[in-house]
């Protein structure tokens, strides 16, 4: 069969290719996403500090660091049997909302935007940041710009650095907010609620003012039902920190609740043979493989999910703009892919209002962030909402704090099977009769980027099992001898 | 007009942190665009590797390369840019000395797979799928990457003229680093760009408290104590890496009042950098007592992931640690 690849997808973070199978009639057959990468951080977790885990798998990814960071630091406070002081949770959900922003922003712009603010179909040259500064003015990028600068320094203050952040420890934070960085916060907090309002102008000016652009989102080549999953706080209204593992099936109906000690119970993780990333389903439901609908135990995560999981938003025009998109893409839930540009534009608000909220909680300045541990660490379980959707820690440690296993159940990964069925519907829609060309397939790898997935995340691990295949190599990376162990 | 010299970037085995601490030049970024012209970027850009095969040998003025060489595609495309370049620059910890993933190493391929595998609670795999370097799905063939036995810093594969460190590097070094390259006012091949050779202790905040000579009788891991915010941390019991560590980073972990933890590598002609950091701290913990040492010395119980966090792959325990565990 002849095979088109598009190597390597771009505009996400990690690696990844995707091969379009076609048949004689030059018609896409099958399309597969592949994420040819893997680090191994499960297995080289084992050994380690567990203290020093809230600084090692922030290099999971450099992009949601502090995603990773956040959920580690959360484990650590399980593991240790150490509840922090009030301050320690909104200093570290101040700085969670700081990350929010600027890296929803980062994709609207700079990895999903240029393929509607330039065009899907725009030239390849063309279709990145640089042609969204050309399409929106060098004043407009300079805002834009100077917008993420000063939330990536306020978060390098406050964080230690915006890259791989060092405050979180088991019982806290390392360092208080001082009376100076309140009144910069306070500042930045109303800037951030203009910037989310302002980035919701460009969505509607932009993109929800052609119609073209409305009606491929809404298309069906765009389209799946399956569940969605996100956390909520106490009135089912989307929380990134904390709360309650949701899910809703297809119809939006609530399926389950629960608290992250559970996972096991709830979630389960599928291998195919086809790539290094790892399937994760409803367990309950069961793999049935690529197939959506209700039987079907693929669920989905990150904006348009955790906007579909909820009842709404916490914080007051978050929830407007929650509303407005509700009611415009016809009532929950939302199955449009594409609809994840939007559901993102509506949660940088959310995180923006957040930002404020605490910027002006006086407890923000307490000194009280720390209490140090005393209990002897065991077990630890954490969530967050990462940006690219619910994110799980799990350790286990002996007596002295050292790492012996450790699980992570990444966004990225809670979502593989549905980008899988997206690359491949989008594929299938598009490409047909032989003929293919540049902006055909960007149309296909809009289907994953939608979801602003994260490979690097997505193979964090080493998914893989007996059987399996041994290559050999010499010191200078020769193919010397290939091992089979169970294979035909 | 004479050309604008070509610059690519890309990502072997890392995290993306590299390419935000690009993103992170903010305003600088479009003087950067003004002044080179970006031919293959995988995080921002839509060129694909058959763009690059198809540019002359040679014709990329540089080529910066972050993480580090884990799967033979990672192999490939490092000694294709090697080809198409006239300078390669070592972005990061990773692609220098193999970052946090070559804690990797400590284990084999089979022993990473396997137990990896079975021992993930999640995993529901009855019929034991894994993932293959060549599969047969519905009659079409899909090829996979398979893992080399180590990961390898960039310069164990290729040549490598010149290194910018840090995990990721900040905004500053990379743009010292970027002025040096444009200007084309680059020091001697194999030199590290855009941070001093001078330990971090020189831009720390605390480096006054810091005694000529540091002792320590007892050591602390971070979450065991609260250190005075105006005292080194060294001389409180943590182990704060700054003197054995290159500066460049203006002291961020230790401002966040968190130790160092070495990830901008070592200073000029130290070529293992983590014995030298733990030789370093042998020597200030004041013991004589050998039942007292033992106690101190147990309260560190991982001291690869303490001392060679980021530069285990370039160490001299790089490739033997392999294999002993079985």
């Amino acid at each position: 069969m002849k095979q088109v690849v598009i190597s390597p997808i771009t505009r996400l973070e990690g690696h990844g290719k995707i091969v379009v199978c076609l048949d004689d009639e030059g018609n896409c057959k099958k399309a597969y996403l592949q994420v040819p990468e893997l680090r191994g951080f499960e297995k080289f977790a084992e050994g380690r500090h567990a203290e020093d885990m809230a600084q090692i798998t922030p290099r999971i990814c450099g992009v949601c660091p502090t995603a990773h960071h956040m959920a580690s630091t959360k484990t650590l406070d399980d593991l240790f049997k150490v509840e922090p002081p009030d301050a320690a949770k909104k200093i570290r959900e101040l700085v969670y909302s700081v990350f929010m922003l600027e890296d929803h922003a980062i994709h609207f712009y700079i990895l999903g935007g240029p393929d509607f603010i330039v065009g899907p179909t725009a030239p390849r040259a063309e279709r990145n940041v640089v042609g969204v500064v050309n399409k929106v003015g060098k004043d407009i990028a300079l805002k834009i710009i100077t917008m993420r600068k000063t939330l990536r320094k306020m978060n390098e203050t406050l964080a230690g650095r915006a890259i791989h952040p060092v405050i979180g420890l088991p019982g806290g934070v390392s360092r208080p907010v001082s009376s100076e960085e309140v009144q910069q916060l306070k500042k930045i907090g109303d800037e951030a609620v203009d910037f989310g309002r302002f980035t919701l102008k460009v969505l509607k000016d932009l993109i929800l003012s052609n119609k073209d652009y409305v009606s491929l989102i809404t298309s069906d080549a765009y389209t799946h039902k399956t569940y969605y999953m996100g956390l909520v706080d106490e009135k089912n209204h989307v929380n990134f920190y904390d709360g309650k593992i949701r899910i809703v099936d297809p119809n939006g109906k609530e399926y389950a609740k629960f608290d992250v000690h559970e996972y096991l119970d709830q979630l389960a993780e599928h291998v195919e043979p086809w790539t290094y990333i790892k399937f994760p389903y409803l367990k309950q439901v069961g793999w049935k493989g690529f197939t959506d609908g209700e039987d079907s135990g693929i669920t989905s995560v990150a904006p348009l999910a955790r906007l579909n999981a909820a009842d709404g938003m916490a914080t007051p025009e978050a929830q407007a703009a929650y509303e407005e998109m509700f009611k415009t893409l016809g009532g929950k839930p939302v199955h449009y892919t594409l609809a994840n540009h939007w559901a993102r534009v509506v949660e940088m608000i959310h995180a923006a209002e957040r930002l404020r909220e605490l910027a002006n909680d006086p407890e923000i300045m307490s000194p009280e962030i720390r209490k140090l541990p005393t209990e002897t660490p065991r077990e630890g379980i954490g969530v967050v909402e990462a940006p690219r959707g619910t994110l799980i820690h799990h350790y286990e440690t002996d007596e002295r704090g050292v790492i012996r296993k450790a699980n992570l159940m990444v966004a990225t990964q809670h979502n593989a099977a549905r980008i899988a069925l997206s690359v491949d519907k989008a594929a299938r829609s598009f490409i047909r009769g032989g003929r293919i060309d540049d902006g055909m397939l960007n149309m296909v790898e809009m289907a994953f980027r939608a979801y602003d997935p994260c490979h690097a995340c997505g193979t964090h691990s080493l998914p893989g099992s007996m059987p399996f295949m041994i290559y050999v190599y010499d010191k200078d990376g020769n193919l010397t001898d290939t091992v089979k162990r169970n294979l035909p | 007009m004479t050309e604008k010299p070509k610059i690519a970037m890309y990502w072997c085995a890392s995290c993306g942190g590299c390419e935000e601490a690009v993103v992170d030049l903010a305003e600088k970024i479009l003087d950067v665009v003004g002044l080179v012209d970006i031919v293959f970027w995988p995080v921002a850009m839509d060129f694909k590797t058959e763009d690059v095969e198809k540019l002359p040998d040679g014709s990329i003025t540089a080529s910066l390369i972050n993480g580090g060489v884990r799967v033979t595609e990672h192999k490939y495309m490092v000694e294709m840019l090697r080809r198409k370049s006239k300078i390669v620059i070592a972005y990061g910890a990773c692609s220098s000395w193999g970052g946090v993933p070559a804690l990797g190493n400590l284990y084999n391929t089979k022993e990473l797979i396997s137990r990896a595998y079975n021992e993930v609670s999640s995993l529901n795999n009855p019929e034991g799928a894994s993932p293959q370097p060549s599969m047969d799905v519905d009659g079409t063939t899909l090829e996979l990457p398979p893992l080399l036995p180590r990961l390898l810093p960039i310069d164990q594969v290729i040549d490598v003229d010149y290194y910018i460190p840090g995990c990721p590097p900040t905004a500053d070094v990379t743009w010292n680093a970027l002025k040096a390259l444009l200007s084309g006012e680059l020091p001697p091949k194999g030199s590290v760009i855009g941070a001093s050779d001078k330990a971090l202790c020189d831009q720390c905040p605390l480096n006054e408290s810091k005694p000529d000579k540091v002792l320590i009788k007892d050591l602390k891991r971070p979450h065991q104590v609260i250190p005075d915010p105006a005292k080194c941390l060294l001389t409180q019991g943590l182990l704060c890496l700054g003197p054995a560590t290159r500066g460049g980073c203006e002291a961020l972990c230790v401002k966040a009042r968190m130790p160092c933890t070495g990830c901008f590598g070592p200073l000029d002609r130290v070529t293992d950098y983590g014995a030298k950091a733990a030789s370093f701290m042998a020597s200030i913990i004041d013991l004589q007592d050998p039942e007292a040492l033992e106690e101190v010395v147990d309260k560190l119980p991982d001291p690869v992931g303490t001392f060679y966090r980021y530069t285990l792959a370039a160490s001299s325990l790089g490739g033997s640690v392999r294999g002993n565990k079985s």
